[in-house]
């Protein structure tokens, strides 16, 4: 009696391909991704149809807030703790080593020089606490001229960049513009969202 | 050295109280290590920002030294945009007694008034006055308008006393 037997299946199957590739794309992703940034203030930025991208370093980022304060932010750890070195002389500040170091790691503030060192010995969950008033930019007391100014003379090849909100006044916009016109930056970015409708 | 028990390679039927070293499997359960790759794929892939954002790459002139000379042009190729509140723009062509017209960010607003414009006026000048009750998105919308309609010659320039009285005049 030829008796058929009904071939089973092994009920574990090979698992091996998928791991591998989940294994790649765990690699792919832990290798691209650059955590975001922390900023003090959400930007909600205008669009437009310009398709150029903000390069990745050596970038000087100015963020305006709805409110019209105005935040600064450098990338590059050592280029920050040369900045803050510069800043401090500028406006007598002492600013120890391990000040330095913590600023090197900071996100961008909004605060006036003074400010600065009590900011920075603050442990970082409590710096989202703090209420920050913006960097000056009157004529009077422009610091954001000393900021710009003593970036760039460490590192000369920076872009500078303005990262807006739609609804932040134009005044404080001019302020910042004549601010860079001021230090002969006439090239600068304007970062915006992309267009969601195309134009005809 | 017979005690050495050689990788289990076949010692099985030997009875007589012989401790045979027990053969683990090569098998081993992968399924924590699979199920710790997969949460980190998860967590990365909706953290990563993959776009990045864009800009718009705008220069400005050097400011005038005051030996230089101002470029002088005919005003009948000047055309005033005013941007006021909200998301209004006023525009009028020429410098002596402008006709103040009203219109906005729209594409039958602006960008139709700039194509017309442009047609009627050979080699037009814009310029752009920000109001100080204008936004930032005011000013950006405008320099992308500037953009889409390929207009050549334009410039942000401050609001003047006189900009702000003709905007209160024409009442629009």
């Amino acid at each position: 009696m030829g008796k058929v037997k009904v071939h089973r299946a092994s009920p574990s199957l090979d698992m091996t391909p998928m791991v591998d590739l989940g294994f790649l794309l765990v690699t792919f992703f832990m290798l691209t991704a650059t955590a975001a940034p922390e900023e003090p203030v959400s930007v909600d930025m205008p669009s437009s149809v310009s398709e150029i991208k903000i390069p990745e370093t050596n970038v000087l980022l100015i963020t305006i807030s709805k409110e019209g304060k105005v935040f600064f932010s450098i990338d590059g750890k050592y280029n920050r703790q040369e900045l803050l070195n510069k800043m401090g002389e500028r406006y007598n500040i002492q600013f120890s080593e391990e000040d330095k170091s913590r600023f090197a790691v900071m996100s961008s503030f909004g605060l006036p020089i003074g400010n600065l060192k009590q900011y920075i010995d603050m442990p970082p969950d409590e710096r989202k606490n703090v209420e920050q008033p913006g960097i000056p930019v009157d004529s009077l007391n422009n610091q954001l001229k000393d900021w710009i100014i003593f970036s760039r003379m460490t590192n000369p090849s920076l872009r500078i960049a303005i990262k807006g909100d739609s609804d932040s006044n134009y005044p404080v916009v001019e302020k910042v513009i004549n601010t860079l016109i001021d230090n002969k930056v006439n090239r600068f970015n304007l970062i915006t969202n992309m267009e969601r409708t195309k134009p005809s | 050295m017979a005690e050495v028990s050689q990788g289990g390679g076949g010692g099985g039927h030997k009875k007589g109280g012989k401790v045979r070293a027990k053969k683990s499997s090569t098998r081993i359960d992968m399924t924590p290590m699979v199920d710790l790759a997969f949460l980190l794929l998860t967590f990365f892939m909706l953290t990563t920002t993959l776009s990045k954002p864009q800009t718009m790459e705008i220069t400005m002139p050097e400011k005038p030294k005051p030996e230089d000379k101002l470029p002088e042009v005919n005003e009948k190729k000047v055309v005033t945009l005013i941007l006021g509140a909200n998301d209004k723009i006023y525009w009028y062509h020429g410098i002596t007694d402008p006709k103040v017209e009203l219109t906005d960010f729209s594409a039958n607003g602006i960008r139709k008034v700039l194509m017309q414009q442009n047609a009627q006026i050979p080699g037009m000048i814009l310029l752009i006055k920000p109001s100080d009750e204008s936004r930032y998105k005011n000013m950006v919308d405008i320099l992308d308008e500037m953009n889409i309609t390929n207009m050549q010659r334009y410039a942000l320039v401050p609001i003047t006393s006189t900009d702000k009285e003709l905007v209160k005049e024409s009442n629009l």
